[in-house]
């Protein structure tokens, strides 16, 4: 028991229903949330160190005994990203402050970010799956008034696909459960994988654990990607970058947990398809990445061969490959939003989005083109950058499950990516300067100074990889071993 | 009774899906609706339908009826309400922008 690992969760609840209240005072709107975020931030380091010190924590609501009552579980893996999200989440509202408009701050914008990082941080935190459910519906409604709020036209259209799509994901959702708990009678994620280990995973139950792999796939956009790029392309920059670089991780993180934790006895069948799912993810994705002239496009496309990429250690199932993928998804989060950002801010500066109609920036402005030379090769992989040692260890995970065409799809992915970025670094940064001194807009700082933020965070995660190294092993070593975490849950008093 | 509820489902969610495929915005708006009952009908179903007491200590009941579901069912249906209610809006607002509520005619705003 911990009353401390709800505070991710309920800092950014409470913060936002305050909000509600301030509409009109937007200064005392930025201060509040600001001091909030650092706050979570402070509290989600403390907590990952008290877990490398006590073990998994857990917190019983109402003191109902698990499986009893629906509870709260940190370990290092969801901590993690608890942790990285709490800090990207920071440094957007940062981005925020300088370029979503008084319209946007008036009208509840802050508030329903930090409704949105209420149903993320929830749905890392949470040990039951129902409990899963209604986490990632806090967070889908949130999302859903984020794409919509200013209501231009492309984003309302765009919006009802997006969130068509979403109610039917969530259906799917809540008949898994249903069946799950027809089968099983329990739906706390500890309970159900030792009941599950106990009467075997026979084809019913993979049956369910397949409707599981469909709606966090729809959510993830491993494979069943298609609603994400005109979605992801529609509403502000900030907002675009919060979604790319958090919403689809939720889903990687829910399938890493249901797969490695409840779902493990099939991996013949449950894996493979996954690893089927994340080759043709890489390849459609790379396709779709080097097609589009639009940066917005391509952009999303990246998003989602990463997300591919880093299924291929879920497929694998090797501790290494978890490792890999853990680093990568941290990684992901950190680079996907400061790629959305640099996006953005082209877009603002030129006022085009083709590629192919803007020319010379990095004449006009040198740190924009800089860092984004150095987020293309961060996404590539090239040391001392963080992108490096999650490729390193996902190498090495599927070289030792002899996955190699799992191997070969990843890396060739990653050339795809790098060219893709090139293709925009070599059209619209380099070659001649198509602004001149009269129309050059200026770059604000308060743009430009999140993105700096971003950039030295991929390389403090690349050079001080040895920092976390410690939490990426623990949490590799309790998804390897769910044991741990079902100790952790039912039998610790 | 359980076959009986499990038939009602199956014809629900037959018309939720009727109307998804529909072209008009609010009859798949509506066609979320239906689908969202029949999954809480399942979660009853799935549940156990049985003949027994309330589910508190106390009381002189031999057996129980399992409560779990009902608490499912309860939150999802105040979240597809939201979500419906949001949907309403969101259509509402589509139609006052481009005055179609025909999800063909919405489509290609690739450049505004």
């Amino acid at each position: 028991m911990n009353n401390s690992i709800v505070l991710p969760m309920i800092i950014p609840l409470i913060t936002g229903i305050l909000l509600v209240f301030f509409r009109s005072h937007i200064r005392l709107q930025r201060i509040v949330s600001v001091v909030s975020i650092v706050c979570t931030v402070a509290i989600s380091v403390y907590i990952l160190q008290l877990i490398q010190q006590e073990g998994i924590l857990r917190l019983d609501f109402g003191g109902w005994l698990p499986p009893y009552g629906i509870l709260f579980v940190a370990d290092s893996f969801s901590m993690l990203l608890v942790l990285t999200t709490s800090i990207i989440t920071g440094i957007l509202l940062l981005y925020a402050f300088a370029s979503i408009g008084v319209t946007h701050e008036k009208m509840f914008f802050y508030p329903f970010v930090f409704f949105l990082i209420t149903g993320v941080n929830g749905s890392f935190l949470t040990g039951d799956l129902f409990n899963l459910f209604v986490c990632f519906e806090v967070m889908l409604l949130a999302s859903y008034v984020l794409i919509t709020l200013g209501g231009r036209k492309v984003q309302l259209v765009e919006s009802i696909k997006y969130i068509s799509i979403n109610v039917l994901s969530s259906w799917f959702f809540l008949v898994a459960i249903a069946y799950l708990y027809g089968t099983i009678g329990t739906l706390n994620m500890a309970h159900l994988s030792v009941r599950i280990a106990e009467v075997g995973q026979g084809p019913l139950l993979t049956v369910i654990s397949l409707i599981f792999l469909i709606v966090f796939s729809l959510k993830a956009g491993l494979l069943l990607y298609f609603w994400l790029p005109g979605s992801y392309s529609a509403p502000p920059t900030v907002v675009a970058a919060l979604f790319g670089a958090l919403l689809t991780k939720v889903g990687v993180y829910a399938l890493f947990r249901t797969f490695t934790l409840i779902f493990y006895h099939e991996p013949g069948i449950t894996h493979k398809l996954i690893g089927v799912m994340a080759i043709v993810t890489m390849v459609f994705g790379s396709v779709g990445a080097i097609a589009y002239q639009d940066v917005r496009q391509i952009v999303a496309y990246n998003v989602v061969i990463a997300v591919g990429f880093i299924l291929v250690g879920l497929a694998v199932s090797t501790e290494a490959g978890f490792q890999g993928s853990i680093y990568y998804l941290v990684h992901d989060m950190i680079i996907k939003a400061l790629l959305y950002l640099i996006a953005g801010t082209m877009i603002y500066l030129t006022g085009k989005t083709r590629i192919d109609e803007m020319s010379g920036l990095i004449r006009n402005y040198p740190l924009l083109g800089w860092l984004f030379f150095i987020t293309l090769l961060s996404l590539a992989g090239i040391p001392p950058l963080s992108g490096f040692i999650g490729k390193v260890y996902m190498g090495q995970g599927t070289i030792e499950a002899g996955a190699f065409l799992l191997l070969a799809v990843a890396f060739l992915s990653s050339i795809f990516v790098l060219y893709s970025l090139l293709r925009i670094f070599l059209n619209s940064f380099w070659g001649e300067t198509i602004i001149n001194e009269d129309d050059d807009v200026p770059l604000k700082k308060g743009m430009l100074v999140p993105c700096v933020l971003l950039g030295i965070l991929t390389f403090a995660l690349g050079i001080g990889v040895e920092g976390i190294a410690v939490y990426v092993q623990d949490a590799a070593e309790t998804l390897m071993n769910p044991q741990i975490y079902i100790e952790a849950v039912l039998y610790e008093r | 009774m359980e076959t009986l509820i499990t038939i009602l489902i199956g014809v629900l969610v037959t018309v939720a899906v009727y109307l998804l495929l529909s072209r008009s915005l609010i009859r798949v708006i509506l066609g979320s609706a239906i689908l969202s009952h029949a999954v809480h009908l399942l979660l009853m179903t799935m549940g156990g339908l049985k003949k027994g007491g309330v589910p508190l200590i106390g009381e002189d009941n031999s057996t129980f009826t399992d409560a779990l579901p009902q608490a499912l069912i309860l939150t999802a249906i105040v979240i597809s309400f939201a979500v419906t209610a949001f949907l309403l809006v969101l259509a509402y607002r589509t139609y006052k922008e481009t005055g179609q509520d025909n999800l063909d005619a919405l489509r290609g705003f690739e450049d505004e």
